[in-house]
């Protein structure tokens, strides 16, 4: 094919299209809508195959593909064009996106089945596809910006979809505002570089970082880290993806799950020329994606409410992937590997989470299920091919990725190399930890089902095929996605051109950081069946420790923000508007009043009486001619 | 002589005004159509103006020039470029759906409700009935509307400052009339006392106004004496070709009598505090033509006259300016948050993104001010869409307070839907056109002055806030007994909302034909200023 | 000729007019004391003249008397209206027109 590139249009326009459509459509689409939004996401998945394809024929540094659409902003020195970029680092995202995006196109079909709004549902993610993928196939940083805000846009409206829950609407409204935050680096970012180089484009802007001061490119570097912080969940930023799991769970396994969250991996992996370049912000990176995977981790072993603690991994699997982009170029490979390993076991294991619900009358609180695995067969061995993927089962998909951002960190070196390692490693055991404990207490025990709020016992049932489809599709992916992209390192291989690679040299020898990292596992898995497997659930939840406590309500982040934030603010808009209203308004009012006062005053000499006026007149009359003589005498 | 097309422009509005007003009482509806009509006729001679006008040509262009008052060299004069080809056809786009929108804002009262929408400010009492006074609230709102049209459109034109004055001071009266005798049907007290709130807000437009031209015609006199005549591009030729000196006192004396004068009517902080009692206590419409047309004769005027006459002045003063438009920005939005009643959010809002646009034209960039115009414009437009649509709202429950809303979006989803985008735009989402020019302001202050950038940049952080935050308290949520009943948009309203936010988007995705425009506009200024943009710190690699 | 005596006298009738207008209530004697000020001024008036030799004061005082009648047509006219709606020719009774 000649002119591949004219089809980069094509991937972002598809779902689009289909946003447009089912969005203006009316109700006239009620009935089909939904097909025609997995059709278009289907299109953008073929046309993103037919790309690869093309990819793969070509010589390694010669596979970006450029597409020039139009002249956006062009004002003076400042030219934003909206232009894409598809090189193997974009077609890995837009493969992923496509991939598990229209998976769960399909998946929602039935899971909103009984939903009279569906259309808007699916209008709604075919705009959030198209956001995405604008946000990987962007050429400059501007057009990555618009993707950026859109995939916030689409997030907002989806977390909010159930708008008459105002717990729904709350927590979308949270989801923006802190994104909005991050966004706030984003921009400034922007702003840096165009001061800086004159331009935001990705290919001035890397290639010239070698001629900026290093000041510069820290700044740059914590501005990005700011952005990908508030996108991706990272402390301390992260307070918003707990409550996002209001959405709909297809929402949260495409969006705050298996692709938006991870931009903020895509960003700094964009970016490693600028980090690279800037040791201060590396190890602002590494840091928050380190603090990041262990306070995840630590939530996710609190909740009781099985999409909390799913995102609480999320949140902590994100932590690695952040943690292996800040090593650099050791790292880059790792973090997006990992990052499709767990776009495709996370995605799995919160579409198992939304079967589950679907089959328990809309339950999530873990501890009314036990024993479904009966019930829920194909739920069952999906999710739990997922849950031995993410816990870094030998031979599954988590476990190349893991291994690899652990070894990554060791290889760091000195004390940070420890440090660092040492974390992933107790991360690890977490993460084992808190899934297992997902496991047991969904699957496994003694049902402690309870009644709904109609007063009706759940009747657990398979879903629908249109669901479960999506959840095998997934699960085969968790199983082999890993061990297919390590082949002889494959995807290293692949990413090589545009992220570079550098093969650290770990203080300890691969065999023995993999035996620890399983060790790490096992030990987690064990101390979990210890206290889940073995004794039975309480229904309602222990007091628990002070940590467990602090944990359920996520490290108290929330609280602080309350008092720091909320409360401070409301107290500042509040007094500022007695300020306006009171010494703003009053200064003017008041200089009103004391002219309305002399005029009260002088208007008294307003009497009526013609004779006073008279007096007046004469009286003038006679300043005026003692004036006069006094000029004269003068 | 070609055909005086600049004339035309504003001809056509005065004399529709005219008529309209002469429309027999018993027929309203001819009345409406008339004046939609007439505004729709402008905005085809506004299209013209920009087809006519061509980018890369003069900087004035289609200009036209009479002898007025011959003994004081005032000058009939007039000629657009690029930013006023903007905003006249911003101007003209307006006015047509401000007037569907308020289409019947001013009908009398079924049951004749003295005060309601008609008597004059202050008057308080009407007409013991229709019969015996030729009551005429509904011509008499139009022929207001399209006179205002008419002198923000030759505001743009003029080229001589006497003729600018004139008609800055001369628009105040009937928007006061429009503030004080169509007020906001949903008011929360009796009648009496919403009489009288209209009445405070419109005397307080009014004097905030009239004491800030008052300063600028001292201004203006006192430019008369030093520079000998009232030509914009007389004496801008002559301050750049050093033929006219100014003392640096004077220079300074002067702007500010100019800036003071444009800084009320931008609103910038602390002269703000008359526009959120004015667009509170008029109909939305009115609100919308305040704060979307009118007051951007005054950062319009910032551009053109202050940059223009004063260079250096301009240059001095950007510390302190800078510093107020920062504080605008930060202070109207923490005051939009605080807010209960919709309409006044919205203000605050405005007075947010006025500082934004003063912010832009004081950089002293060409991002800046290419950003400002574009800002004008967009700005326009999204408040245009979302107080059309809160206006909308508010005429179906008959209250502005947040907190009587809840749950709109189940009721009225497509009313909802239009406000969110509204919103968004508010807010400068990427993809709609406040974010282009926005995000202009913000680079080309940044470049500059970094420190400013930074700090104004939290103002997108606290737009969301506001935004989102009315957004739920209003549309979210569970339904509201009160608002269970409310009907979605009608087809005169979505006929309002719909191309409204079509601008919205294709500005936002394709702003290339207004940049076109602009851009040379631009330029000239900053040659006015004698400023080049900032250079990058290093070159990049290409 | 020396004009002092006619100024003295003028002076005299004007001081005495003034005076009585700000002295008087009744609307009529009010009148006629703005009449003798007119008068007074006619005097000064004529006596310049004389002692400059030549009419132009003179022609002054016939403009003067003109506009003297014209001002008594108006004056009585306001007078007697006055007098009609308020029974009364006091100046302080008509003292509406104030603030």
């Amino acid at each position: 094919m000649d002119n591949a590139e004219n089809l980069i249009a094509l991937l972002v326009a598809a779902p689009l299209l289909g946003a447009v459509v089912l969005l203006l459509g009316g109700r006239r689409l009620d009935r089909t809508g939904h097909w025609v939004g997995t059709a278009l996401a289907g299109a953008s998945f073929v046309v993103a195959v037919v790309l690869f394809t093309e990819m793969l024929g070509r010589p390694g540094d010669d596979r970006t593909l450029y597409q020039h659409l139009f002249s956006w902003i062009p004002v003076g020195g400042f030219q934003a064009d909206v232009a894409f970029q598809l090189d193997q680092l974009s077609m890995t995202f837009v493969l992923l996106i496509t991939g598990v995006g229209s998976l769960i196109h399909l998946y929602s079909v039935g899971y909103m089945e009984h939903d009279e709004r569906r259309r808007r549902f699916f209008g709604y993610l075919n705009l959030f596809l198209a956001a995405m993928l604008l946000l990987v196939l962007a050429d400059n940083y501007l057009l990555l910006y618009v993707g950026w805000e859109g995939v916030g846009l689409a997030s907002y409206l989806l977390i909010g979809f159930w708008q008459h829950k105002p717990s729904a609407a709350t927590a979308a409204k949270k989801a923006f505002l802190v994104n909005r935050v991050g966004d706030m680096g984003l921009s400034l970012a922007i702003m840096v570089m165009f001061t800086t180089f004159g331009t935001f484009a990705f290919g001035p802007v890397l290639d010239s970082t070698g001629s900026a001061s290093e000041g510069t490119l820290t700044a740059l570097g914590l501005l990005l880290l700011l952005a990908a912080c508030g996108k991706s969940a990272q402390v301390p930023l992260q307070s918003w993806l707990g409550d996002a799991m209001e959405g709909p769970t297809p929402v949260s396994a495409l969006i705050h799950a298996a692709t938006m969250v991870t931009a903020g991996v895509y960003l700094i992996t964009r970016s490693g020329a600028i980090f690279d370049a800037a040791p201060a912000a590396q190890l602002a990176v590494v840091t928050v994606g380190a603090v990041t995977l262990l306070f995840g981790a630590i939530v996710g072993c609190a909740k009781d409410d099985i999409k909390k603690a799913l995102a609480g991994s999320t949140m902590s699997q994100i932590g690695y992937m952040i943690l292996a982009a800040g090593l650099g170029p050791v790292g880059y490979a790792f973090a997006i590997m990992h990052l499709v390993t767990h776009g495709f076991f996370k995605a799995g294991l919160f579409l198992g989470a939304g079967s589950v619900m679907h089959g328990m009358n809309d339950e999530v609180d873990m501890r009314r299920y036990g024993g479904l695995r009966r019930y829920m067969p194909i739920t069952f061995v999906t999710f739990g091919l997922g849950y031995l993927a993410i816990i870094g089962f030998p031979g599954l998909s988590g476990f190349f990725s893991k291994d690899k951002i652990i070894e990554a960190a060791f290889a760091k070196g000195g004390t940070e190399g420890w440090i660092l390692g040492g974390a992933a490693l107790l991360g690890a055991a977490i993460t084992a930890f808190y899934m297992t404990r997902v496991m047991l207490m969904t699957f496994f025990g003694e049902k402690r089902w309870q009644p709904d709020a109609k007063g009706e016992l759940p009747h657990p049932h398979e879903s629908p095929r249109t669901m479960t489809a999506p959840m095998i599709v997934l699960a085969f992916g968790s199983v082999f996605a890993g061990g297919l992209l390590s082949w002889h390192e494959s995807f290293v291989k692949w990413l090589e051109p545009v992220t570079g690679f550098d093969h650290g040299h770990a203080p300890l020898g691969a065999a023995a950081i993999t035996t620890a990292t399983v060790a790490a596992m096992v030990l987690g898995v064990a101390l979990a069946y210890l206290q889940y497997g073995r004794r039975p659930v309480p229904a309602t939840p222990p007091r628990g420790s002070l940590l467990t406590r602090a944990a359920r309500r996520d490290l108290l982040q929330d609280d602080l923000n309350h008092v720091v934030l909320v409360r401070g603010g409301e107290h500042l808009t509040r007094s500022l508007v007695y300020v306006d209203h009171s010494l703003v308004d009053g200064v003017v009012n008041g200089t009103a009043a004391s002219f309305g006062g002399l005029s009260g005053r002088l208007r008294k000499l307003q009497n009526g009486y013609a004779r006073t006026y008279a007096v007046t007149m004469f009286g003038g009359a006679a300043v005026l001619i003692a004036a006069t003589l006094l000029m004269r005498a003068v | 002589m070609s055909f005086p097309l600049l004339t035309a422009a504003a001809a056509l509005p005065a004399l529709g005004a005219i008529a309209t007003a002469a429309v027999p009482a018993g027929r309203r509806t001819a009345a409406k159509w008339l004046a939609l009509l007439v505004s729709l006729g402008t905005l085809a001679l506004a299209a013209v103006i920009a087809v006519r006008f061509e980018p890369g040509g003069e900087r004035y262009q289609l200009t036209e020039s009479h002898a007025w008052i011959a003994d004081f060299g005032v000058r009939y004069e007039l000629g657009v470029d690029g930013i006023a080809v903007a905003l006249i056809a911003l101007t003209a786009v307006l006015i047509p759906f401000i007037i569907l929108a308020g289409w019947n804002d001013a009908d009398p009262a079924p049951d004749a409700a003295p005060g309601l929408g008609g008597a004059a400010p202050g008057s308080g009492g009407t007409p013991a009935g229709a019969k015996h006074y030729r009551w005429r609230p509904t011509q008499g709102f139009f022929a207001l509307i399209l006179s205002v049209e008419a002198m923000v459109i030759l505001s743009f034109e003029a080229t001589d400052v006497f003729l600018f004055y004139i008609l800055f001071e001369a628009m105040l009266i009937p928007m006061y009339f429009l503030i004080g005798g169509f007020g906001d049907r949903a008011h929360a007290g009796s009648d009496e006392h919403a009489a009288a709130q209209r009445s405070y807000a419109a005397v307080k437009f009014l004097l905030y106004n009239l004491v800030g031209g008052l300063i600028m015609l001292a201004a203006v006199i006192g430019l008369y004496v030093v520079a000998g005549n009232f030509s914009l591009t007389e004496i801008a030729a002559a301050r750049a070709d050093g033929t006219l000196e100014m003392a640096a006192t004077i220079e300074r004396l002067l702007f500010l009598g100019f800036f003071f004068a444009f800084a009320v009517k931008a609103p910038l902080w602390p002269l703000h505090t008359w526009l959120p009692n004015a667009m509170g206590e008029s109909t939305a419409p009115v609100a919308v033509l305040i704060t979307a047309v009118v007051d951007k004769v005054g950062t319009f005027a910032m551009l053109r006259f202050c940059l223009g006459l004063f260079p250096e002045a301009s240059a001095w003063a950007t510390p302190v300016i800078l510093g107020l438009a920062l504080v605008s920005i930060v202070y109207g939005a923490l005051l939009a948050v605080g807010q209960r009643d919709i309409k006044r959010l919205i203000a605050y809002a405005s007075i947010s993104h006025f500082g934004f646009i003063v912010m832009g034209i004081f950089a002293m960039t060409t991002q800046g001010q290419s950003g400002s115009t574009l800002y004008m414009v967009n700005h326009g437009i999204s408040t245009a869409a979302l107080m059309l649509v809160a206006g909308f709202l508010i005429s179906r429950r008959g209250s502005r307070l947040i907190a009587d809303y809840g749950g709109v979006q189940k009721v009225a989803p497509v009313l909802a839907g239009t406000f969110l985008i509204g919103g968004l735009a508010t807010l400068s989402l990427p993809g709609l056109a406040p974010f282009v020019s926005e995000f202009l302001v913000l680079v080309g202050t940044f470049t500059r002055y970094p420190v400013v950038g930074v700090i104004a940049t939290l103002g997108i952080v606290l737009a969301a806030l506001y935004t989102l935050v009315l957004y739920q308290r209003t549309m979210t949520g569970p339904v509201k007994e009160e608002v269970r009943t409310l009907p979605d948009l009608r087809l005169r309203e979505l006929v309002v909302v719909t191309p409204l936010i079509a601008l919205l988007i294709f500005l936002g995705v394709y702003p290339k034909p207004l940049t076109d425009i602009v851009n040379p506009a631009v330029e000239h200024t900053m040659s006015d200023v004698r400023q080049k943009d900032p250079r990058p710190e290093v070159e990049a690699a290409q | 000729m020396n004009p002092v005596n006619y100024l003295y006298l003028a002076a005299l009738l004007f001081t005495i007019g003034a005076s009585g207008v700000l002295i008087r209530r009744n609307a009529i004697v009010v009148f006629m004391c703005i009449e003798l000020m007119l008068n007074a001024c006619n005097l000064s008036l004529v006596a310049f003249s004389r002692m400059h030799g030549n009419l132009d004061g003179q022609i002054i005082a016939f403009f003067t008397m003109v506009v003297a009648a014209a001002e008594v047509v108006v004056g009585l006219a306001i007078i007697v209206s006055l007098f009609r709606s308020r029974h009364s020719a006091s100046v302080d009774d008509a003292s509406l027109m104030k603030l």
